[in-house]
């Protein structure tokens, strides 16, 4: 089954990247064909993994204190468009 | 013959010794990489801070207080790790010009201990792609290409031909970590290993690529791809060496909360001589389609290596692994799309010019930052997220990921101690044919021997064995349980010893050999 153009238009919303062209449509129905191999495996009863570390892992949670901050001025470096403190973003 | 060392046994002492001192040993480096520069290893050479770091390390030897082993000692850095005032590309063009404000944990654990980091290295962008072809800065050029051992089997074309067309891949992503390895411009390199990025590359250049236990070693820093299965990488030019790094960078980090918190200690190889306790385990499911008869028959030669040794040398089965790359694929996919959506141009990096809103401006920004591999990832995983696909794809992956992990503990719990397999179905393919098949077939074709262990977790290490026909590196790999490093580089090392890897005869060092670059040449520095 194809792509429908909707759902090609709902994905360059939601990934604000572009096909660009056939070819990158093209990229998106091998790559779709490809995965479809997954469903050859049966996978009743199997939980999905979400990390490798699940027995053993205990998230690490610190305390909630300030150790460090006041980075402002490095943060803002890397960036083009800035107004004192703040990231410029164009208006709409 | 300094280069050439390695750090233990040879380099660190003539350090210690005074018979070399850090600003020697890094001005060589440099000198080596300028001359080597037609590789393409580097993307970003710190000369001045690298210098010094030099200096610095050398008023502590003279004041008979180095800070360790890797006191002095010119690392590189892949390009994907953030280190501070150094510009970090990712080879992309929507990092060009980012200078990163912080240093990545094992960055900064690596300069803690007085490393000197002379650069940074080139690489797929992104880390997507087992090349190293696919950057922005162009690709990566395997050191072999220009060896004696190469050069002797290629049979001559027309005179102009030569040289420029016959180059040979030094697989990847981590290309450019495991070129200057491999060329002795550095003596150890942090790569990334998220299908086998660290360890695809060694394989190819002929050097040790450690893929660590996931968990072991902070990725602070590392710009992820795949928040579930990178680990930093690393390569050297001995397993020794691959120990000692190793023991420089495990554990626990508090600003990576997927760094398990057991404690580290830091060790020390054994010299193993008596295999007859091990068990070596042969996965059938590896004699993969594909893979070359040479190899076939040096995995299985190693395979006879252990078994004359006394150990014991079973076949096992991995069942799920041919769907690994499938899986693989789904889960990439979809992390990326996630972790690619940072990459804005509000706070950092490539900003596209366009204004009329701030979602064509972010559009815009994104295709003019990001590569055709990139992009098609994020699409295809922004795919596999949507609603009525989240279960049926990502889902779906996340299951048949528990079924090959659970492959893993079942062969390890039958009393496996260390699998082994081939790294690469061949050796390193001229750059000319690689390029003609597309990045995401060519990634799933030679991801597929390396990348289940990052599905696991497990870690795995690639040990240079033998030259190929062609007088390429051919390396095999060791897969061990999981945060069982120790036992895995002891095996590893084992076998390094066995097959005497030969060292590759490079012009472009001999042509230094005034003398001084004997430590340059050492295989290990430990």
């Amino acid at each position: 089954q194809k792509v429908s153009v909707e759902v090609l238009d709902h994905l360059e919303h939601l990934a604000l990247v572009d096909f660009r062209d056939s070819e990158g449509v093209e990229r998106l129905q091998k790559a779709i064909q490809f995965a479809d191999q997954l469903h050859e495996v049966n996978t009743d009863g199997v939980e999905p993994m979400d990390s490798v570390l699940e027995d053993r892992w205990c998230l690490y949670l610190r305390e909630d204190d300030v150790t460090e901050g006041n980075c402002t001025k490095e943060l803002l470096e890397n960036a083009r468009e800035k107004v004192e403190e703040y990231f410029v973003a164009p208006p709409g | 013959a300094a280069l050439k060392d390695g750090l233990r046994s040879q380099v660190s002492a003539a350090l210690k010794e005074g018979r070399v001192t850090p600003t020697e040993l890094c001005q060589q480096c440099l000198a080596l990489i300028k001359s080597t520069k037609f590789l393409n290893a580097y993307i970003t050479v710190a000369e001045e801070s690298a210098l010094k770091q030099a200096e610095e390390s050398e008023e502590r030897y003279k004041r008979g207080q180095p800070l360790g082993i890797l006191d002095g000692i010119p690392i590189a850095v892949k390009d994907n790790f953030n280190t501070a005032g150094i510009e970090t590309t990712c080879a992309s063009h929507m990092l060009k010009g980012y200078i990163s404000p912080y240093n990545a944990t094992v960055v900064q654990k690596l300069l803690d201990q007085g490393a000197v980091l002379l650069g940074k290295t080139n690489l797929d962008e992104f880390a997507m792609g087992s090349g190293s072809t696919d950057g922005v800065f162009g690709p990566v050029r395997n050191p072999w290409s220009y060896s004696k051992q190469y050069k002797e089997k290629s049979v001559p074309k027309s005179h102009s031909e030569d040289k420029e067309s016959n180059w040979v891949i030094t697989g990847g992503s981590s290309g450019g970590s495991a070129a200057a390895v491999s060329s002795f411009t550095c003596f150890a390199a942090l790569g990334s290993d998220t299908g086998g990025s660290t360890r695809n590359p060694a394989a190819h250049c002929g050097v040790v690529g450690l893929k660590p236990t996931y968990g072991l070693i902070s990725r602070h820093g590392l710009i992820p791809l795949v928040n579930s299965m990178d680990v930093p990488g690393i390569l050297t030019r001995c397993v020794d060496d691959a120990a000692v790094l190793l023991g420089s960078l495990a554990g626990h980090d508090p600003k990576d909360s997927t760094t398990i918190q057991d404690d580290f200690k830091p060790f020390e190889l054994p010299n193993l001589t008596d295999v007859s306790k091990l068990s070596i385990g042969i996965p059938k499911e590896y004699r993969a389609p594909g893979l070359s008869c040479e190899i076939l028959a040096l995995w299985s030669k190693a395979a006879d290596l252990f078994k004359n040794a006394g150990a014991k040398v079973v076949e096992v089965s991995l069942p799920h692994t041919p769907y690994s790359i499938v899986c693989y694929h789904v889960l990439c996919t979809a992390e990326v799309a996630s972790n690619m959506a940072r990459f804005d141009g509000l706070e950092y990096g490539h900003r596209s010019d366009k204004k009329e809103s701030t979602e064509s401006m972010y559009a815009a920004t994104r295709r003019e930052g990001f590569n055709d591999v990139v992009r098609g990832r994020i699409l295809s995983g922004n795919y596999f997220l949507l609603k009525q696909n989240y279960e049926k794809y990502f889902v779906k992956a996340q299951k048949v990921r528990r079924l090959i992990a659970n492959d893993f503990v079942k062969v390890f719990r039958s009393g496996v101690d260390i699998l082994l397999t081939p790294t690469t179905l061949s050796d390193a393919a001229p750059y000319t044919e690689f390029i003609q098949e597309d990045n995401r077939t060519r990634s799933a074709q030679d991801d597929i021997l390396t990348q289940a262990a990052n599905m696991a977790g497990l870690p795995a290490i690639n040990v240079p064995t033998a030259l190929s026909e062609r007088g390429l590196p051919v390396g095999l790999q060791f897969i061990g349980r999981s945060f069982q490093e120790k036992q895995l580089l002891t095996v590893a090392k084992w076998f390094e010893k066995q097959v005497q890897f030969p060292m590759i005869q490079l012009e472009e060092v001999k042509k230094h050999d005034h003398g001084v670059s004997q430590h340059q040449k050492a295989a290990s520095f430990s």
